[in-house]
């Protein structure tokens, strides 16, 4: 089937209920089918002991390895906090143009030292997951806070803005073709 | 908008630090390349300009500071930030003194970096939009090819566009290299005559009879070699501009017949009998003090008067010298248009020593200058060692054996031309023979009038 695959990769069964405002994000900016599955194997070499962190690049190579046949895109969602080596933390990575992303809810949990209620942080994550997707499908940062392409560097950013693109970004998705093909059902 | 053309170089030994800050910035729509080691960064400072470079400091082989020291020179405009595993105050300092950016120690917020780079980018927006802002200033300092930001120059060019539009004789007075024939080009460019023919002639390079018939052309037989006829550069230029350079030369009888030309607008073509109308107009230059010529009796008084309707004196550059910064950078410009080179301009230092030289050849020996600098130029600035401008003019390399007379002439003459910039009738003074002389012997010799292509005659 093609579409987003979405893959569950923290402990336990996929929790639908805080992934449910992802999945329908996902599915409505990017008119892709998603399709949510648990996934148990974890890749070996991406944690890094002295920075007690997981690097996202490793998990992106991984996916890729793994890539489901036939998806349009796949994407992992953990509670690993994820790094580059150059930077203190990551929300997520995606390849730019590429197949794969991930994002990370470990840091979207909280706010100021104290949990947040967790229907926030599932928006938060819907709107991470929709940026990440949106770097594969070659959209770059969009200047328009409240667009879901603006950069994510703090948490600030990230609450700012909606779980949409902008207007601009809309077309440029648009000419990439892709979520207008029949679905294949 | 101010993205697209921000270039951003990462050096970094480790690979998994330059990829990984290649692909956080470059979803910033950042143009993106790496080096490996300061050798290969600086050889991409050869080839391209840069907004940022991110710079480790600890790489073997060239430091950071060091390829800091040498981008700062490279291209000053480059905003070097230096990215260090730890925080030690002491490079901190050395590298904020030898004018780093910023100072980052690795890993970096992510936020520190977005903001930093976003700093960065808006500053030198603005530093490009001051630079459009002075563009669009320096076309307000400009006559056609002309620019001067000088006073008495912008009263001349007002003075000129409004002789501009008239047909009356202008007089053009000025050291050699002052941009005498600039001056009359553009005249002729702003007047109603400019889609006909501007016609240059120089009178001092041509004997007097070579001169005449030049300037009137000549029936067939007028003279011995005189196979067919031939028009004059009177006829040429009909119904637009002649150009009479260096007139402070002509002899006495050219004068004369110059004269009868001026007054009747007509011309005899020698070893002709019937006179034809031309209707031209002339722009004459002189360096000589034709004033004083008259008054000696070299200058034919009658003539200067026909001459002297509207006088533009073009002061020397030494007396402008507010000017040098503007005219090097718009010579600098077209220079290299004309050959091909790219330059973002000059180093602080190579423009502080153009200030202060006194240019005994003017705008022409600055050209000159210029050129040479463009041509031995490495980097994206030309610099002042660059420039050749040394302490003393003359050659320190003699020929180790004795030279022949007619060396010992080329070298000499050579010399004198180079310090004078190219001013022919200040060579001549010096060497004490006349002008006509002298280009006899640079064609002799093959010597260029340096910077300047030999009037077609
Ligand atoms: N104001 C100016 N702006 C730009 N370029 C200039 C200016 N003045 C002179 N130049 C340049 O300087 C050089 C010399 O100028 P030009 O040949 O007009 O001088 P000149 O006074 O006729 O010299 P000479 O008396 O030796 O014949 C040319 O390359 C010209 O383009
Ligand atoms: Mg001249
Ligand atoms: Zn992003
Ligand atoms: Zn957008």
């Amino acid at each position: 089937m093609s579409g987003v695959r979405l893959w569950w990769m923290a402990g336990g069964a996929a929790d639908t209920s805080f992934l449910s405002p992802a999945v329908t994000a996902i599915g409505s900016v990017y008119k892709l089918p998603v399709r949510l599955e648990t996934v148990n194997a974890r890749p070996d070499g991406a944690f890094d002991p002295r920075r007690n962190q997981h690097s996202s690049t490793r998990i992106l190579n991984w996916l890729s390895h793994h890539y489901p046949k036939g998806a349009t895109r796949l994407l992992a969602v953990t509670d690993y906090d994820l790094f580059i080596p150059i930077l203190t933390f990551v929300f997520g990575e995606a390849e730019l143009n590429g197949k794969t992303a991930i994002v990370s809810f470990a840091r979207l949990l909280v706010q100021d030292g104290a949990l947040i209620p967790r229907d926030r942080a599932a928006r938060r994550l819907a709107k991470e997951a929709v940026h990440e997707l949106g770097h594969t499908f070659g959209l770059l940062h969009c200047k328009s806070y409240r667009c879901v392409m603006a950069r994510s560097a703090s948490l600030k950013d990230v609450d700012m803005k909606e779980p949409a693109l902008c207007s601009d970004c809309t077309a440029r998705y648009a000419e990439t073709g892709i979520g207008k093909e029949p679905s294949d059902e | 908008m101010s993205k697209r053309t921000t270039r951003i170089l990462v050096v970094d030994d480790e690979e998994i630090v330059r990829e990984s800050l290649v692909s956080w910035l470059e979803k910033d729509g950042y143009t993106m390349d790496t080096a490996e080691d300061g050798p290969t960064a600086l050889g991409k400072l050869d080839s391209a300009s840069w907004s940022i470079l991110l710079c480790d400091l600890k790489m073997p082989g060239m430091d950071g500071l060091e390829v800091l020291d040498r981008v700062k020179k490279a291209q000053p405009e480059a905003a070097v930030v230096i990215m260090t595993a730890y925080a030690t105050v002491d490079t901190a300092v050395k590298a904020m003194k030898l004018g780093a950016y910023d100072y980052l120690v690795k890993p970096f917020d992510p936020e520190e970096l977005s903001i930093m780079i976003q700093k960065i980018v808006a500053q030198q927006a603005l530093l490009r939009e001051n630079v459009i802002l002075r563009k669009a200033l320096k076309r307000d300092y400009r006559f056609r090819d002309m620019v001067s930001k000088n006073s008495s120059m912008q009263q001349l060019f007002e003075l000129a566009k409004t002789a501009a539009r008239s047909s009356s004789t202008v007089l053009v007075l000025g050291e050699s290299g002052t941009g005498k024939e600039l001056m009359a080009r553009a005249i002729h460019a702003e007047s109603p005559r400019h889609a006909a023919p501007f016609v240059a002639v120089s009178c001092a390079a041509l004997t007097e009879t070579l001169l005449e018939s030049e300037l009137f052309g000549y029936e067939k037989g007028a003279f011995t070699g005189a196979m067919t006829r031939r028009e004059g550069k009177f006829e040429a230029a009909n119904r637009g501009t002649l150009f009479l350079d260096e007139i402070g030369d002509i002899s006495p009888k050219l004068q004369m017949d110059l004269l009868r030309v001026l007054e009747e607008r007509r011309v005899t073509r020698v070893g002709g009998t019937e006179s034809l109308p031309v209707d031209v107009r002339i722009v004459a230059a002189t360096n000589r003090d034709l004033p004083k010529a008259v008054h000696e009796d070299r200058f034919r008084q009658d003539l200067f008067y026909r001459l002297n309707v509207i006088t533009i004196h073009i002061p020397s550059l030494r007396e402008r010298k507010e000017d040098i910064p503007l005219l090097a950078e718009t010579i600098l410009e077209r220079l290299s248009v004309e050959m091909h080179k790219e330059v973002d301009g000059l180093s602080s230092e190579a423009m502080a020593l153009l200030v202060t030289h006194s240019w005994p050849g003017n705008v022409r020996e600055l050209r000159n200058v210029l050129e040479r600098g463009l041509v031995v130029s490495k980097g994206p600035l030309i610099q002042a060692a660059d420039l050749g401008l040394t302490l003393s003019p003359a050659k320190e390399v003699r020929p180790a054996h004795p030279a022949s007379l007619a060396e010992v002439e080329k070298e000499h003459i050579a010399m004198v031309i180079s310090q004078t910039g190219g001013n022919i009738s200040q060579a001549a003074r010096i060497l004490d023979i006349d002008r006509v002389t002298l280009y006899n012997k640079l064609r002799k010799y093959g010597l260029r009038r340096d910077g300047e292509e030999i009037e077609e005659t």
